[in-house]
């Protein structure tokens, strides 16, 4: 089934090798037919068609003529220079063609003529080089020249069957109004459009000052493709279509793999940092250390050799590593050394999605592992409301499927109450980790403090702490609670001293009444051996006494036995009284 | 322009499509009225060489080249609208 499905797609489309248009429209431009780029002017059509071109001879080994009608050849190769797609070289291996065709400003015309005789010559051309795909770039020029509707429509049809005839992957470009369905469209280039298999709308527009570029495939004939306007930026290697994730894209690896927070007990709360590849958000009103936590985060990836990118909205990048310098966060060592690269992304202007493109495009040119965005809240001002939750959905899609660890952080509006309650992007439902900064108001202090809202997959603490920033860095420490109050800052401070104060006070009270205790032990003691020596005493007297009684009685008796016999007295067993 | 100089045609023809004859007719019959004897025509079938139609830039048929005297001057189609085609040339101002 699966080896059913990928013939399926070689056969019937060409990869253009554009990132994420390919998605869109599953595969690529429809194979053995002809497809029409329109577009107004600057919209790009020249360079996705080159594009095309140039990633068909290189990757698909598929040869390619660009038929030039507008630009000569010799300005097309320079204006594709910075895109890196070494054209010379294609052109040396006969790979790519070029076919200047650019009418003659000073041409004359007399009577009628037809597109044939250069269909014939690009024939033989074909031929010799095998080309596969074509382009037709800015047909409507051509089309201009000819003098009467019945004859464009007539030299259209013409180049159609020529393309169909000879199996080539055509690509048309034409230029449109500015606006998509303008009435100033030729109806030339509107019946085209009825006519091709594909037909592939550039848009550039203007929104609150933002410009914003879109792609959308208008039409595919059998074939399911994206309806949508997918946003693209021109970036260094050409075109790149934002998409989201499709359905059966082949799930991330995922890792137990922690990376340090930068917070040796962020990481403790976190019960060992954050997953690699994971997406932590850091939430939290305006000057509660987002930005430092991020910063720190950034040093430790940069400390383990870790190519790291750190896109600041607020402020340039030089700012950025100045302020972290004054809470102990080095980062300029890293920029020096190209580990770190600062982006000042208040400079790129530009939608949501642009601003994503640029951000990806960059990141990969920097091959970075790490990737701080702060904030992230700034996709969905500046109009971009409608597209910003899709775009923070692709942000972490692309982090996820890169293994990048991205933190990025985010701004809750106090006014707005949602502290807490969610962001405007949403993107706290899909980040992994979410860490959220306040402030606690007390006897006329702020403090921060820190507690971790989720964390997947981890085991974390639930515990608020205190956020302390130093000169010497950034620590977190326990918050003082006690019948049920939460202190910090100098309140936690005091109160926990007058605790130790209270300490002291009750160990010497303590050792006082040991003391005194001793004392009147002793005193009893003395008493105890005293009247222990009077008992003796006592005893002694007291068998003194029996025994002086006893031999008095005995005396007293023997003395009456005596009397008695003195007296002769015969009552021998009488008891005397 | 020295009115003896030799002038040198190239046109383009597309096989034997009928508006490529009609240029070929057309060209002829001018440079009999306007240049007997100082005219020189090439005849290039795109279907046999193309090569040299690409190098030459050629995307549309019929075309007419005129190499010489200077300025090159390259009229496309039929060469019907005689008028137009002789002010181009500048055989009007040629003495007959």
């Amino acid at each position: 089934m699966k080896m059913k499905k990928t013939f399926e797609r070689d056969l019937m489309k060409a990869r253009t090798g554009i990132e994420g248009f390919d998605e869109i429209t599953g595969g690529g431009l429809p194979r053995g037919r002809t497809t029409l780029l329109s577009g107004g002017p600057g919209s790009g059509k020249t360079i996705f068609a080159l594009q095309f071109l140039v990633q068909g001879a290189r990757d698909y080994k598929e040869p390619g003529i660009f038929v030039a009608f507008e630009e000569t050849s010799e300005r097309l190769a320079a204006n594709a220079l910075p895109f890196g797609w070494n054209i010379a070289e294609l052109r040396r291996k006969n790979s790519l063609s070029f076919i200047d065709a650019q009418p003659t400003p000073d041409l004359i015309q007399s009577g009628t003529f037809d597109l044939s005789g250069m269909l014939a010559a690009l024939g033989a051309q074909i031929k010799e080089m095998g080309a596969a795909r074509i382009v037709f770039d800015a047909l409507d020029i051509v089309v201009a020249l000819l003098p009467d509707a019945a004859s464009k429509t007539r030299e259209i049809y013409r180049l159609h069957d020529w393309l169909l005839a000879n199996q080539l992957t055509g690509l048309i470009t034409a230029k449109t109004g500015m606006e998509e369905g303008a009435s100033s469209n030729s109806p030339q280039i509107g019946f085209m459009q009825f006519m091709v298999d594909c037909a592939v709308v550039l848009n550039h527009r203007v929104e609150f000052g933002v410009s914003q570029r879109n792609l959308r495939v208008q039409k595919f004939r059998g074939s399911s493709f994206d309806e949508n306007e997918s946003p693209f930026v021109i970036g260094r290697s050409g075109f790149d279509v934002a998409i989201s994730r499709m359905l059966g894209r082949v799930d991330t690896k995922v890792t137990n793999e922690r990376v340090t927070s930068g917070v040796k007990r962020l990481d403790t709360m976190l019960g060992g940092g954050y997953y690699r590849g994971a997406s932590v958000l850091i939430t939290g009103v305006p000057g509660t250390a987002k930005t430092t936590l991020s910063g720190a985060f950034a040093e430790a990836a940069c400390q383990r050799g870790e190519r790291t990118m750190f896109v600041g909205f607020d402020s340039d990048g030089s700012e950025v590593i100045r302020n972290l310098s004054s809470v102990g966060i080095r980062l300029d060592r890293f920029v020096k050394s190209g580990v770190l690269r600062m982006i000042s992304a208040r400079t790129i202007t530009g939608s949501a999605e642009t601003l994503l493109v640029r951000i990806k495009a960059l990141a990969k040119e920097h091959r970075a592992r790490c990737l701080v965005i702060d904030p992230v809240s700034t996709l969905s001002k500046a109009g971009n409301e409608l597209t910003a939750h899709g775009v923070a959905e692709r942000l972490i899609d692309w982090t996820k499927a890169a293994g990048v660890t991205l933190v990025c952080t985010s701004l809750l509006d106090e006014m707005n109450g949602q502290t807490e309650g969610g962001t405007p992007l949403q993107i706290s439902t899909l980040a992994d980790t979410w860490i959220h900064l306040n402030y606690l108001v007390q006897a006329g202090e702020r403090n921060r403090g820190i507690s971790i809202i989720k964390s997947r997959g981890m085991s974390h603490s639930n515990q608020v702490r205190e956020l302390i920033l130093s000169d010497s860095g950034v620590t977190l420490s326990d918050i003082y609670t006690a019948g049920g109050e939460v202190l910090m800052g100098t309140m936690r401070w005091e109160r926990e001293s007058a605790e130790r104060v209270a300490g002291e006070v009750a160990k010497v009270a303590a050792e006082l009444k040991r003391v005194s205790l001793d004392a009147e032990e002793a005193v009893l003691e003395v008493r105890a051996k005293s009247l222990q020596t009077e008992l003796i005493a006592k005893k002694v007297e007291k068998s003194l006494l029996v025994r002086t009684t006893q031999s008095r009685q005995g005396e007293l008796s023997r003395g009456r036995i005596r009397m008695r016999e003195l007296r002769g007295a015969d009552a021998g067993n009488r008891r005397q009284k | 322009m020295n009115p003896h100089t030799l002038q040198r045609f190239l046109l383009y023809t597309a096989d034997n499509a009928e508006n490529s004859q009609q240029a070929v007719a057309n060209l002829t019959a001018l440079c009999r009225k306007y240049l007997p004897g100082r005219h020189q025509i090439e005849i290039v079938d795109v279907f046999k060489d193309p090569k040299r139609a690409l190098a030459d830039h050629i995307f549309m048929t019929p075309i007419t080249i005129r190499l010489a005297p200077a300025p090159v001057r390259r009229i496309v189609g039929t060469l019907s609208d005689t008028e137009k085609v002789v002010a181009a040339l500048g055989l009007d101002l040629l003495p007959a």
